[in-house]
C-alpha cells in the first residue's frame, strides 16, 4: 500500500503518473497515526467516542477535548492533527448556523456533511494551502433520523452505519461489524463503544488515554452533548471488565 | 370623468388575500382586481403565485414589491431543492419571504401569506405582514379587504375542517369582503395543496353567493308587468 512518490509527492497539485495526489495520501497517514475514533448510528442515535491519547501525566483531565458540538443536533470527533481539527469545527459551525439564520431551519446533517467535505476538498485544490490532517466523524439528529457521515482529508464523505479511524481502526472496524446496530439503544452503545476502545487500545505502545463520549439520541432529547458522567463511568467499568476477560482467557 | 385618472401610478392590489389550515393540508383565496387609483387595471389578475411544487403565496400590497420579493424567493428556493435533493418546506420557504421583507422593509410595501404542504408537518399557514414579521397561524387574512373579515372568522372559524368546508369558508370569506371593500373585486381564485398535489380553481362573479342589498328585490314592478330587460331595442 505504502510506496514512494519520489519527485510528484512535493505539491498537492501535482499528480503522480498513476493517477494519484500523493499529499493527500501522506495527509491520510498523519490521521491514520492518531488515537482512534469511532462512531455508531444506533436505532435512536448516535454514539461517537475518541481514545485521547494523554501526551503528559501534567495534563488535567478532561483538556483536550476531541469532540466538539457544531450544532444543538450534531456533533463531530476529530483525528489527526488537532489544530486542523478546530479550523474544521469552527467552520462547520459557522455553515451550521449560517444555514439556520437563512432557511429558519436546523441544517439537516447530509447537507452539512456535505459542506464540511467541500470544505476540506478545498485546500486540496491549491498549491499554496496544504490538506488538512485530520478526519473527521459526523453524528447528528435531524427530522430524517440519526445519521453518521465520516469525512477524510481527500473531502469524501460517505454516511455510514459504524465508522472508525485513527490507530486502531481495523480492529474497531471488525468489532463494530459483529455488533447489531439496528436493535441497539444508544445507552447499549455507549458501553459497546466503551468496550471497543479500550479494546484496541495498544498497552505496549501507547501510554494512557482517557477515554471521550458523545451521544445524540431520543434519551438526549435529539440534543448532542456529553454522554453523563454515571453512565460514562458504568462503561468504563464493563469495558475494563471485558478486558480482563479476554486476558484471563 | 371630471377627475384627471393617472394610469402611470403605482399599481397596488387592494386585495383581499386569505390563507386557512384545514385537516390536511390549506387553502389560499384571493380576489382579483389590480388598481393604479381608481382605474382598474386588472380586473382578473392572479394573485396566488407558486413558490415551489408545494409552497405557494398569496400577494398584497404593491404589486411590484411583491412579484418582485416571489420572484426572488422562487429562485432561491429553486437551487435550495436541488441542493436538498427533496421539496424545500413551507417554514424554509416562508422565512425567505420575510429575511426578504425585513431587510429591505424601507423600501417595500407588500403583506404576504405563504401557504403549502410539506411530509414534515402537513399544512401550514405563515403570515409575513408590512414590517417583515413571521407567524405562523391556523389561518391568517390579509390586504385592505381584510378589515371587513376579522369577526367573520372570529365567529366562521373551526379547527379540523373538511377540504370542502375550508374551500366552502374562503370563498364566502372573499365574496363578503369584495362587497364592502372598493379596493377588491373581481372573481375569486383558491388553491388548495396537500399531500396528493394542487388544485386551482375559479369562481366568477355568477358563482359567488350574493349578500343582502345584492339580493332580487322581490315584488318589483318590473316582475309584475313582465318588461323586457332593459337595453334590449
Amino acid at each position: 500500500m505504502s510506496s514512494i512518490g519520489t519527485g510528484y509527492d512535493l505539491s498537492v497539485t501535482t499528480f503522480s503518473p498513476d493517477g494519484r495526489v500523493f499529499q493527500i495520501e501522506y495527509a491520510a497517514k498523519a490521521v491514520d497515526n492518531s488515537g482512534t475514533v469511532v462512531g455508531i448510528k444506533c436505532k435512536d442515535g448516535i454514539v461517537l467516542g475518541v481514545e485521547k491519547l494523554i501526551a503528559s501525566k501534567m495534563m488535567l483531565p478532561g483538556s483536550n477535548l476531541r469532540i466538539h458540538s457544531v450544532h444543538r443536533h450534531s456533533g463531530m470527533a476529530v483525528a489527526g492533527l488537532a489544530a486542523d481539527g478546530r479550523q474544521i469545527v469552527a467552520r462547520t459551525r459557522s455553515e451550521a448556523t449560517n444555514y439556520d439564520s437563512v432557511y429558519g431551519e436546523p441544517i439537516p446533517v447530509k447537507e452539512l456533511a456535505e459542506r464540511v467535505a467541500s470544505y476540506v476538498h478545498l485546500c486540496t485544490l491549491y498549491w499554496w494551502l496544504r490538506p488538512f490532517g485530520c478526519g473527521v466523524i459526523l453524528g447528528g439528529y435531524d427530522r430524517d433520523g440519526p445519521q453518521l457521515y465520516m469525512v477524510e482529508p481527500s473531502g469524501v464523505s460517505y454516511r455510514y452505519f459504524g465508522a472508525a479511524i485513527g490507530k486502531g481502526r481495523q480492529a474497531a472496524k471488525t468489532e463494530i461489524e459483529k455488533l447489531k446496530l439496528g436493535d441497539m439503544t444508544c445507552r447499549q452503545g455507549v458501553i459497546e463503544v466503551a468496550k471497543i476502545i479500550y479494546g484496541v487500545h495498544d498497552e505496549a505502545k501507547d501510554k494512557d488515554f482517557e477515554l471521550e463520549m458523545s451521544w445524540v439520541c431520543d434519551e438526549s432529547n435529539r440534543q448532542h452533548q456529553k454522554v453523563p458522567d454515571d453512565l460514562l463511568e458504568e462503561a468504563k467499568a464493563a469495558a475494563k471488565a471485558a478486558l480482563e476477560e479476554m486476558d484471563a482467557d | 370623468m371630471d377627475q384627471k385618472m393617472d394610469f402611470n401610478a403605482p399599481h397596488s392590489m387592494g386585495t383581499t388575500i386569505i390563507g386557512v389550515t384545514y385537516n390536511g393540508g390549506v387553502v389560499l383565496g384571493a380576489d382579483s382586481r389590480t388598481s393604479t387609483g381608481v382605474y382598474v387595471a386588472n380586473r382578473a389578475s392572479d394573485k396566488i403565485t407558486k413558490l415551489t411544487d408545494n409552497v405557494y403565496v398569496c400577494r398584497s400590497g404593491s404589486a411590484a414589491d411583491s412579484q418582485v420579493v416571489s420572484d426572488y424567493v422562487t429562485y432561491f428556493l429553486h437551487q435550495h431543492t436541488i441542493q436538498l435533493g427533496q421539496p424545500a418546506t413551507v417554514k424554509v420557504a416562508a422565512n425567505l419571504v420575510r429575511l426578504l421583507s425585513y431587510n429591505n422593509k424601507n423600501f417595500l410595501e407588500t403583506g404576504l401569506i405563504v401557504g403549502g404542504w410539506d411530509k414534515y408537518e402537513g399544512g401550514q399557514i405563515y403570515g409575513v405582514p408590512l414590517g417583515g414579521t413571521i407567524v405562523q397561524q391556523p389561518f391568517a387574512i390579509g390586504g385592505s379587504g381584510s378589515s371587513y373579515l376579522y369577526g367573520f372568522f372570529d365567529q366562521a372559524w373551526k379547527e379540523g375542517m373538511t377540504k370542502e368546508e375550508a374551500e366552502d369558508l374562503v370563498k364566502k370569506a372573499v365574496s363578503l369582503a369584495i362587497a364592502r371593500d372598493g379596493a377588491s373585486g373581481g372573481v375569486v381564485r383558491t388553491v388548495i395543496i396537500n399531500s396528493e398535489g394542487v388544485t386551482r380553481n375559479f369562481y366568477p362573479g355568477d358563482q359567488l353567493p350574493l349578500w343582502h342589498e345584492e339580493l332580487e328585490p322581490h315584488n318589483s314592478l318590473l316582475d309584475i308587468l313582465g318588461a323586457p330587460e332593459p337595453m334590449n331595442i
